[in-house]
């Protein structure tokens, strides 16, 4: 279900709107606008959709325009041109043409936010800041106030409820900016940059807070970033802006195997590939395997009996080698060391190296019943060295 | 030369013209706000002037204990009363506190909405500046002898004289604290659903409080600083001592009565100092 719609939007800052429009309309770059009539365009012809649940990463260097677009959807900046649709039950609403009193609304019970630099009150008490949502939403005091309690507990701050912000370290600042968001309950959650003021330690842990609390609630969130390896970690779709363009949208690991231009390229060229690739992108395929003798060769050590794409046996010249079925909730210390296992195909290339440095053995991908590669320490090497990031490569 | 002073410009002449014509055409409303505020005035200090003297320090203590907790102030503002006492300057004490109390109040009342305003209007601001540079910067004097005219003598002259020399603090100081609101502050107030009066209300008048609270205290001690200047048109208080001695070249009077206002204001800084506005911000 589609929760935010983005159609063709035009953001642009300044006065002249009239002779800034058709100019973009002619294919003028940002700088040549900017020289002619005087305005800065904040994002040009952005089209993107997020479903229920998902967690749409806007990436680009500073001034690409992704927090502009961000505060498109709680109406915080203006749209020159498109629509930009917010769910509101069974309805879309347009935000940028909406009434005063329809936006309150949106604002109070459909889209909060959490800012880059938190934002928090510093007049407020952590407690009072959490709840000064609650209190636009017209919520009794009494009962805000608990809320924000409970809220609180969630991020794991109920002790600091009646400190000022200023008494918190960064990370704290950003959970109560965290909790101060989620507390209002509504379906999409913006989020500029939450996570980029503090530092790294910090940032991966709010960052795998993040992840647990959207596995519990199932928000549609909209995560401005700047640091793609944040973008692939907790983005289930990327759109990678350019000087006010999308010049990319797509999986996360797709954006890593196949850049569109040299300026997402330059980005991947960077991550780390345990985050993001899959078993799919890693794996040699069965049909490129060497046969010997009606054997298919896995290395010169070890071979594979297949019957229809079904595993018989696997062999080295010990003789067969027992397999094991790995599902993500084996525990590898239970498990043999000696033996192959089969492995889902959309395997994590981390949880593959986990159990590579666990068992000796090669690993089989699976696709129900069906072999489709296979796995080994070849592999790995080649996805460590970044053989796999590059536009025109083929794997 | 001789044509450029022989040909004068009559800037004097037109202002007075127009306070002239002034005087034709409202002096019924000049004579009512006088009248109004010269009733206020009289009637707060006959009000102070009939509790006994121990019991309005006992406030004044009171007070300053609810807002600062510190026993070395209450020492201080005891010891600093009971002297003006001593030196027989209490009812002139009580004249100058309710002057500079009732200025504050209505350069507070009037200055801080105009700071809103100016904020959220950058043309009004550019239209005032130069307003309050005048008048903060033309001598008090001059514009002594308007009031004069338009009051008649007594407390409202200073008043007035007071005002127009204090309220430029609180306007500058309200636009300043109004206009720095940190940005993101603003946005997460629209962003978690504020209308225009609850961003001013729950966002831009906290956030601002600091500045507004330090143009409050500066607003007090410019009134203050006004005393004397008031005493010449009449009005009550600690500075008709000083202009009285300065006539009758008396040291020991001024000396009196200027150590006097030194403890009010000093007193007065003290008070209105409030610890908690550094860490606010």
């Amino acid at each position: 279900m589609t929760v935010v719609s983005i159609e063709n939007v035009d953001i642009v800052f300044g006065d002249n709107q009239e002779k800034t429009l058709p100019l973009m309309d002619k294919g003028h770059s940002r700088d040549e606008i900017l020289g002619m009539s005087g305005d800065v365009v904040g994002v040009q012809n952005a089209n993107i959709e997020v479903n229920e649940g998902e967690i749409c990463v806007l990436m680009g260097l500073s001034g690409s325009g992704k927090s502009t677009l961000l505060r498109a959807v709680n109406g915080l900046n203006k749209i020159a041109r498109g629509r930009c649709l917010v769910r509101d039950g069974d309805k879309m609403i347009d935000m940028a043409k909406c009434d005063e009193t329809t936006l309150r609304h949106m604002r109070t019970h459909r889209v909060s936010m959490v800012f880059q630099s938190f934002a928090l009150m510093p007049w407020l008490t952590v407690l009072e800041n959490v709840a000064f949502g609650l209190e636009m939403q017209g919520m009794p005091k009494e009962e805000r106030l608990q809320k924000a309690r409970e809220q609180l507990k969630m991020v794991s701050l109920d002790q600091w409820a009646d400190k000022k912000p200023d008494e918190l370290s960064g990370g704290m600042r950003q959970r109560v900016g965290l909790a101060r968001a989620f507390v209002m309950d509504t379906d999409v959650l913006l989020m500029d940059e939450p996570f980029s003021a503090l530092d790294p330690l910090i940032r991966s842990q709010l960052q795998d807070e993040l992840i647990e609390l959207q596995k519990r609630l199932n928000k549609t969130i909209i995560f401005v970033s700047h640091d793609l390896d944040e973008a692939l970690k907790i983005g289930t779709k990327i759109a990678i802006m350019e000087s006010a363009r999308i010049i990319q949208e797509d999986t996360p690991e797709q954006i890593v195997l196949n850049p569109a231009t040299e300026y997402v390229e330059k980005f991947v060229a960077h991550t780390n590939p345990l985050n993001v690739l899959r078993g799919r992108s890693l794996m040699t395929a069965i049909d490129q395997l060497a046969v010997k003798d009606g054997r298919i060769m896995v290395n010169d050590d070890a071979w594979i009996e297949l019957d229809g794409g079904k595993l018989i046996k696997a062999h080295n010249h010990n003789g067969e080698i027992a397999t094991v079925d790995w599902t993500p909730e084996t525990i590898l210390a239970n498990t043999p060391k000696e033996a192959v296992f089969l492995v889902p195909a959309n395997i994590a290339m981390r949880e593959a190296v986990e159990i590579r440095y666990h068992a000796d053995q090669f690993m089989i991908l699976m696709e129900g019943d069906q072999c489709l590669g296979v796995l080994q320490d070849h592999n790995f090497y080649h996805a460590l060295l970044g053989k796999h990031f590059g536009r025109d490569e083929s794997l | 030369m001789n044509w450029l002073t022989d040909n004068k410009i009559p800037l004097g002449a037109w202002m007075e013209n127009f306070v002239d014509w002034l005087v034709d055409a409202a002096s019924v409303f000049f004579d009512l706000v006088s009248i109004t505020l010269e009733t206020m005035i009289i009637s707060m200090v006959d009000a102070i002037e009939w509790l006994h003297p121990l019991v309005v320090i006992g406030v004044v203590l009171a007070g300053a204990w609810f807002l600062h907790r510190s026993i070395g102030l209450l020492v201080f503002i005891a010891a600093a009363l009971l002297l003006i006492i001593n030196m027989g300057y209490w009812v002139e004490t009580i004249q100058t506190l309710v002057l500079v109390v009732s200025a504050t109040a209505i350069s507070v009342l009037i200055g801080v909405p105009i700071g809103i305003a100016a904020a959220h209007r950058p043309w009004l601001y550019t239209l005032l500046r130069p307003m309050l540079d005048l008048m903060q910067t033309i001598p008090t004097f001059v514009y002594l002898i308007p009031t004069l005219i338009l009051f008649g003598l007594g407390y409202v002259p200073g008043l007035i004289s007071t005002i127009i020399f204090a309220i430029a603090a609180p306007i500058r100081l309200t636009y300043l604290g109004v206009s720095k609101v940190p940005n993101e502050l603003l946005e997460a107030g629209l962003a978690f659903g504020c209308t225009k009066s609850k961003l001013l209300y729950k966002v831009e008048l906290p956030a601002a409080m600091p500045s507004i609270m330090a143009g409050v205290t500066q607003c007090i001690m410019l009134s203050l600083s006004m005393v004397v200047i008031a005493a010449l048109v009449g009005a009550d208080g600690l500075g008709k001592p000083v202009v009285r001695a300065l006539n009758t070249v008396n040291i020991s009077q001024g000396f009196e009565a200027g150590v006097a206002i030194v403890l009010v204001a000093i007193i007065l800084d003290r008070i209105c100092k409030t610890p908690s506005v550094k860490n606010e911000v």
